[in-house]
């Protein structure tokens, strides 16, 4: 790796620190200046004037707004997002904690199998084109991308939960069995937990595979226009060859970027989806601690989602400096 | 929510734009009318929300009832969860005192269905085009000033694009929700607030390559003022792309208002697509199998999305032709 390289790095993670930091400051600005008091939820009318001072002090919320923001800052740092105001004061990151595996599972199994066919999908209506098959593949994919993701949940539902009776409708498994999941792995282990799995993640995938099938498609396009694909097929190669060894390879690159960007959107967009099948993930708590204005369980829920996204944003353009050498090339113009 | 374009190797900057000779206005006339000309599809599109704008203004005349009143029977009880005329058993109304003439039943409160259907084109084309309209000028303007004038101004503006890139859509809109009073124009703030950064990065990146073109040192040297030279000169060629990405932000924001009001955040005396689904989720329309409630808003949704997409895409081809291929 050479220094441009290293610079150009340094310099986009220093950036994202940044952007991190507006980001945390605007969340501060927009939960303490909400036209809402914080603790209107908390505070019941038989609360003494007495008692609401001593909880606004247990909260910070006394104090003047710079001194809580720098008090808000350090906790952050020291990555203490403070007590739920709902759930009996759990702390905030424990309930996230347990939140995040459930939606990093949903995402990731979404993405793959997203991907895995939009790749694929792409690679053989680039192949095809002008056919009917290509027509109609493509305004399927077009379809899908139109569909509201929740709307897709309901019909499956209705469907595979209800109808037929097939799949369970909602959460990660019953509650006796979620007990006995002690660990992570236990719960990677059970069937149960893929069952519940199975709608969620076949609907998310379902709208999630248009971007890489669209994405591939043209990009393949593009690429079979260039001389050294015309080349192989000169050669001789057979045509399946030519477009999987020479074109297809070429063509990923983009769709990688997508892949890496998605993880980060799809974590902060699968609300909807873990709302419908009550998937415990962040998006769901998030919607949640919203409604019952636990300002502490949004707030950080929030915050994390963020720092997932902006952490992928940074991944995605490391990757596509590092992947592409014209990018690359600018990228130390620009870093020196 | 996925942008279209918030993938960078999705954005048809990578190909050049072709620039068109001739007056700005009549340039952009033509390039409009290309679009519709040489794409069905976008044609198609057009016609979508031509159909559902007509609907829409005449929302009040075309709907047998009001949307949001529970109907009530001879003996005043709600027309609780009535099927849909065609479906339901002969006989059945007037037993229970009613007349069925609901196209697609009753809510389980006895509000009707097909009124809500047609009134909730309203909120759909109201936040769709709004939304789109904020997103495309603060993208345009943003695009124009940070690649006209580089430097400071730039880097400041293309820092904000990354704060917007950085902040989660959907979370962000159903926090803005929940803190102001709920009103469908919360959609519209927050997507302005966050969505002009597609726009704004696509535009930027063009302005620097209209920038160098003779006519633009021509204005230059002829003492246009800057302001002049960004409004007059280089803004009509990049117009058609704030179009495009205009047509895409109608979709995305019909979509968002559906997802949001779906959730619960948006106001429950405005009646909307998203909301009619979120009552029946809620009301375990699901469990009943009724279909005759939950599919046709979904349906709409559909459709006025697709419309955007397939506008957005004939710009797309118009503007990019390399990306054109049979």
């Amino acid at each position: 790796m050479s220094r441009g390289v290293a610079f150009y790095i340094l310099g986009r993670f220093l950036q994202s620190v940044m952007v991190l930091w507006i980001i945390v400051t605007l969340l501060f600005l927009l939960f303490r200046l909400a036209p809402t008091n914080p603790l209107a939820s908390y505070i019941d009318t038989t609360f003494t004037k007495q008692q609401e001072a001593a909880l606004l002090a247990r909260f910070g919320l006394d104090k003047p707004l710079g001194e809580q923001y720098i008090i808000y800052l350090v906790n952050l740092l020291k990555l203490d997002l403070g007590d739920t105001f709902s759930y009996s004061g759990k702390s905030v990151l424990d309930l996230l904690g347990a939140d995040l595996p459930n939606t990093i599972y949903l995402t990731l199994t979404s993405l793959l199998l997203a991907y895995a066919v939009g790749v694929l999908g792409g690679i053989v209506m680039a192949a095809m084109r002008g056919s009917m098959v290509e027509r109609v593949g493509t305004t399927f994919t077009l379809m899908t991308r139109a569909a509201p993701q929740f709307w897709v949940g309901m019909l499956l539902l209705t469907f595979f939960a209800f109808q037929w009776k097939l799949l369970p409708s909602s959460g990660i498994g019953p509650p006796m069995v979620r007990y006995r999941w002690e660990t992570e792995w236990d719960k990677l282990m059970s069937p149960v937990f893929w069952r519940h799995m199975i709608l969620p993640t076949f609907t998310l995938a379902l709208y999630l595979h248009g971007l890489p099938l669209l994405l591939m498609r043209s990009n393949m396009l593009e690429v079979l226009d260039q001389d050294y694909v015309t080349m192989s097929r000169l050669a001789g190669y057979s045509e399946w060859r030519v477009m999987i060894q020479t074109a297809a390879r070429n063509a990923m690159l983009p769709v990688l970027t997508a892949l890496t960007l998605g993880i980060g959107y799809s974590i902060g967009g699968n609300v909807v989806i873990e709302h419908v099948f009550s998937w415990p993930g962040l998006g769901r708590t998030l919607v949640r601690a919203v409604q019952q204005a636990d300002y502490p369980l949004a707030q950080g829920a929030f915050f994390l989602i963020a720092v997932i996204i902006v952490f992928m944003n940074f991944i995605a353009d490391i990757m596509y400096s590092l992947l592409d050498p014209r990018v690359g090339a600018s990228a130390q113009a620009q870093a020196s | 929510m996925q942008q279209e374009a918030s993938v960078r190797g999705d954005q048809p900057s990578k190909a050049t734009m072709e620039f068109r000779q001739g007056s700005a206005i009549r340039q952009l006339w033509e390039t409009n009318l290309e679009v519709f000309q040489r794409d069905k599809m976008a044609l198609f599109g057009l016609f979508i929300f031509a159909v559902f704008a007509i609907v829409a203004i005449f929302a009040p005349q075309i709907a047998p009832n009001d949307p949001l009143t529970p109907l009530k029977n001879n003996e005043g009880d709600w027309i609780k969860d009535a099927m849909p005329y065609w479906l339901a058993e002969a006989g059945e109304d007037e037993a229970e005192g009613y007349v069925n003439n609901f196209l697609l039943g009753t809510t389980n409160i006895g509000r009707d269905i097909y009124s809500q259907l047609i009134h909730g084109s309203r909120s759909a084309l109201l936040v769709g085009f709004s939304a789109a309209a904020a997103v495309a000028v603060i993208g345009t303007v943003v695009g124009l000033l940070a690649g006209y004038y580089g430097g400071w101004v730039d880097a400041i503006l293309m820092r904000a694009a990354d704060v917007a890139f950085g902040i989660p859509f959907i979370p962000f809109i159903i926090v803005i929700s929940a803190f102001l009073d709920p009103s469908i124009w919360n959609v519209v703030v927050a997507m302005a607030a966050l969505l002009w950064r597609d726009t704004g990065r696509v535009i930027r990146s063009q302005v620097l390559v209209i920038k160098e073109q003779a006519f633009v040192s021509a204005a230059r040297v002829s003492g246009a003022s800057d302001l002049r030279i960004i409004f007059v000169y280089i803004a009509p060629s990049i117009l058609p792309l704030s179009f495009l990405y205009g047509s895409f932000a109608i979709a995305w924001a019909i979509l968002t208002e559906a997802s949001v009001s779906f959730l619960g955040f948006s106001d429950p005396e405005t009646i909307s697509w998203g909301f009619m689904l979120q009552d029946a989720f809620n009301s375990l329309a699901l469990s009943r199998e009724a279909f005759y409630w939950i599919v046709p808003p979904g349906l709409c949704i559909m459709l006025t999305v697709m419309a955007g997409f397939f506008i957005g895409r004939g710009y797309e081809e118009v503007l990019f032709p390399r990306l054109r291929r049979m």
